[in-house]
């Protein structure tokens, strides 16, 4: 199916859904909603790296965390812009701030981009395991830095305090929904266009066989960044609203080890060659924790995540796509 | 600038460094020796840390003591956990992209069971020597550092000695270079790489032991050390016991003096700061082969 | 007299304390068909992965088509018009055979002519290449379902998709039948015939002397010989080397 016709697909579901929710009228499905969302982009954005490439992200956490934080900073200076600016540019400061929503996560997904592309260039090089490890460093040295820079309230945290209601959509909930609506099409539909792209060949020759590909002409080095970037501005677009969807941010609740996990667990239990996917980890995963966090607790359900993740990786290592492709006999896709 | 007070952040950054030796000697095993990246080891760490802290907390045993009995038991954990490694990942030639997620998945859900099981509180041992120093003139060497520090180097050139001096430690060396080489001796690269492991999980038995004699432990303490590890491990060279030794005193100095002078917040930056720069001038490390 | 295609100056490649290679000069003129014998270890892929980038020479340099590519990336190597072929063959096992000789027609040919081959010319050129090996019957198999010299013949289809100047065949007849043999022999021939200079690395004796022009000899990192098949094979410090003196 043509792309313009994938779009338009998931646009009609979109809408479908959101109504169907709007039409339950609780609020409570938004919320649950939206960290559902939130862990289809993520683990999107993960498994392009990941998945197409064979390259590990552990620190997810770390591009997940510049979003969020770039929110905050934004935040924070549009409350008080007379404090910050000098008069000489106040007037253009207060016409500019507060920045919509939809403008921070551009300046999120660039930010988180540009991170990528440093920390792939220090480390891409090497082989996958120091890249690995390197995000995982990464994660580490971001909160370090966060929790040691006041401005965006270090270890005490932030506040961040959205208006109540938007005009036509009524609760400001649903619209920080839609807007994530949205960011879970433009993923989906980036991860489906590198695949059937050149890129994509060139993605998976350098998963395959990194030597051979190099013989072949793939230039790996560059393709590797383009793929950091792409994942981490992704990743750094996702934590964006999250400032204003939880009010309060501090560094433990963003920089939190469940999002390394779940953002590899769900690629991995889902199938990392398709774009489908981390859809499917993310959303039975993501609906599995909602369940138990209301149930039994949240780290149960954490728990059971890992567990999945060592069972399958094991067990199963093409996930469920691959388990469906083993079941019903289908061939990979020419 | 106040010597005494740099010199003894020298004296405890080398004390620290001494036991951190023990807490990568497993990872240069593992790591730098059999190719596995177990980033899950300082989850077994903290795991031997735990058990220390019940049977002290309860019996009153030293917890080094508890450590070396414990060892047998991470021996074999360690050797069991090769095997399904070894079944699913390495003989299936499999990429490393799951071999990578099987061991952080270890390491999450350990965290998270010893979560459930003792929450989040710090806890601590008890053992008379802790809260007491040796002083020497303006020297201070706080036992529940020096302890650890020596139980960790007398580990260390114990392990040293059996890879350099016995058949099977040689075994171990040689098969990360030659494994058929080895299999023309008739030895089995695979059982050499599962003792080899199972050895590299007990040291992480000594090495909790150590760890909570040094600082109280909460389940995610294991997270702060996989930097440190790594760091260590890629500082001093992939492989060389001799360059881990180096490079885990130089780390403890360094993280002794930023802690000293410019608060311990910024301890954990040092350790990947040093990670991150050491892979980007020179990634074969010191020693590195 | 023309420049040769490749010249390889006083290369020399060390692993820790173990010389590699040390100081081996080497030209081979274009269209050339040269043979590169030595016993195991002597260094023959070692040169092999210098001059493709793959591994960094420490001394002496490599000249391609009268450029230095010293410091170039394989990748950049091979867009030149430097191919290899892998002694243990490396196929992209998640594409299939057709999606493999694909990827050297999109990231060689089409970023080399800088102009955009569409879909259909890819295609084609691609079942042109798997006719030339006999395998486009197997155009849409996984490698996994191809014999050893299916396998063979499909990574040196790969090299050639790329439409090198040079190609390098490392040890493509390894344990591959008497007739196998002939076959990528034919093949190889062929290709030369079509205008590409090969280096062709092989122990099977009577592979190299049916193929070969030239013969170069390496032993323990250093090139003993280098001159018609028929005087090196007779060279005293050849047969040395081989039956041990």
């Amino acid at each position: 199916m043509r792309t313009p016709v994938f779009v338009l697909i998931q646009l009609v579901l979109a809408t479908l859904f959101y109504l169907g929710l709007r039409f339950f009228g609780n609020d409570y499905l938004f919320f649950a909603g939206y960290t559902v969302l939130q862990f289809i982009i993520l683990s999107t954005a993960w498994n392009i790296l990941g998945g197409y490439c064979g390259y590990v992200n552990f620190g997810s956490a770390g591009f997940f965390a510049i979003g969020a934080y770039t929110s905050v900073f934004l935040y924070t200076i549009g409350q008080s812009p007379e404090d910050i600016f000098p008069a000489s540019i106040l007037p253009v400061a207060q016409a500019i701030f507060p920045l919509p929503v939809p403008i921070i996560i551009v300046i999120a997904g660039i930010m988180a981009g540009l991170v990528g592309l440093g920390t792939g260039y220090l480390t891409l090089r090497l082989r996958g395991v120091y890249f690995a490890i390197a995000t995982l460093a990464l994660a580490i040295v971001l909160q370090t830095l966060v929790v040691n820079w006041s401005f965006v309230g270090g270890s005490r945290g932030a506040y961040v305090i959205p208006p109540n209601t938007v005009p036509v959509i009524g609760p400001y909930i649903q619209y920080l929904f839609i807007l994530m609506l949205l960011m879970t099409i433009i993923a989906l539909t980036t991860a489906r266009l590198i695949e059937r792209s050149r890129l994509g060949v060139g993605f998976a020759t350098i998963r395959d066989d990194e030597l051979a590909a190099e013989a072949c002409g793939v230039p790996t080095l560059k393709l590797k960044l383009v793929a950091t970037v792409i994942s981490g501005a992704l990743m750094g677009m996702a934590g964006a609203p999250f400032p204003f969807y939880i009010g309060y941010t501090e560094p433990g609740s963003v920089f939190d080890l469940g999002y390394a996990v779940n953002t590899i667990a769900m690629p991995l239990i889902g199938g990392t060659t398709s774009w489908a996917g981390p859809l499917i980890g993310a959303v039975l995963l993501g609906t599995m924790q909602q369940v138990a966090t209301v149930t039994i607790s949240s780290a149960v359900g954490l728990l059971i995540v890992g567990l999945l993740l060592v069972g399958f990786v094991v067990a199963a290592p093409n996930g469920i796509l691959g388990l469906w492709q083993g079941w019903f006999g289908k061939r990979s896709k020419p | 600038m106040d010597f005494s007070l740099l010199l003894n952040a020298i004296i405890a950054g080398l004390l620290l460094g001494g036991f951190y030796a023990a807490v990568t000697v497993g990872i240069s095993i593992s790591f730098g020796m059999l190719d596995v990246v177990n980033i899950a080891h300082p989850a077994f760490i903290i795991l031997g840390s735990y058990i220390a802290y019940i049977v002290n907390a309860n019996f009153g045993v030293d917890p080094i003591v508890v450590s070396i009995v414990a060892l047998p038991a991470f021996y074999l954990l360690g050797a069991g956990i090769y095997q399904i490694f070894y079944v699913s990942f390495e003989k299936r030639g499999q990429d490393s992209l799951r071999g990578l997620a099987f061991f952080f998945g270890l390491l999450f859900v350990t965290e998270v069971v010893l979560v459930l099981v003792f929450g989040v509180d710090y806890r601590s041992v008890d053992a008379s020597y802790i809260g007491a120093s040796l002083r020497l003139g303006p020297l201070e060497f706080p036992y529940r550092m020096l302890v650890p520090c020596v139980t960790s180097l007398i580990m260390f050139a114990g392990l040293q000695i059996f890879l350099g001096r016995t058949f099977i430690g040689r075994a171990v060396m040689a098969v990360s270079q030659d494994p058929l080489a080895l299999r023309l001796m008739a030895v089995d690269p695979t059982r050499i790489k599962r003792i080899a492991f199972g050895i590299s999980i007990a040291t992480a038995s000594l090495a909790g032991a150590c760890l909570i004699i040094i600082q109280p432990v909460i389940p995610s303490v294991g997270r702060d050390y996989i930097g440190r590890i790594f760091a260590i491990c890629v500082l001093g060279g992939l492989g060389s016991l001799p360059g881990t030794l180096i490079a885990a005193l130089l780390l403890g100095v360094i993280e002794s003096i930023t802690s000293t002078f410019y608060g311990p917040s910024w301890a954990p930056a040092v350790s990947f700061g040093i990670l991150l720069l050491t892979l980007a001038v020179r990634p074969s490390g010191l020693l590195g082969r | 007299m023309n420049a040769p295609l490749l010249q390889v100056e006083r290369v020399g490649k060390r692993f820790g304390g173990f010389v590699a290679l040390d100081s081996i000069d080497l030209a081979v003129a274009e269209g050339e068909r040269l043979g590169l014998i030595g016993p195991n270890g002597s260094g023959k892929s070692t040169l092999v992965n210098c001059i493709c980038g793959t591994l960094h020479n420490e001394d002496g340099s490599v000249t391609f088509a009268g450029e230095k590519i010293d410091g170039f990336a394989a990748h950049e190597r091979t867009r030149l018009g430097l191919a290899r072929s892998f002694q243990l063959p490396r196929p992209f096992m998640s594409m299939t055979v057709a999606e493999n000789i694909r990827v050297p027609l999109i990231y060689t040919v089409a970023a080399r002519s800088g102009h955009h081959l569409s879909a259909a010319e890819i295609d084609d050129r691609c079942m042109e290449l798997l006719a030339l090996v006999a395998l486009d019957g197997k155009a849409r198999h996984n490698p996994r379902d191809l014999t050893q010299v299916e396998m063979r013949k499909l990574e040196l289809a790969r090299a050639v998709a790329a439409e090198p100047k040079l190609l390098i065949a490392d040890e493509a007849m390894a344990g591959l039948s008497h007739s196998e043999v002939e076959d990528i022999v034919k093949l190889l021939i062929r290709l030369n015939e079509r205008g590409i200079t090969i280096i062709m690395i092989e122990h099977i004796m009577r592979a190299v002397m049916a193929f070969s022009q030239r013969l170069a000899v390496l032993v323990s990192g250093k090139k003993i010989a280098d001159g018609a098949p028929d005087d090196v094979i007779k060279d005293k410090d050849v047969v040395g080397a081989y039956l041990g003196t």
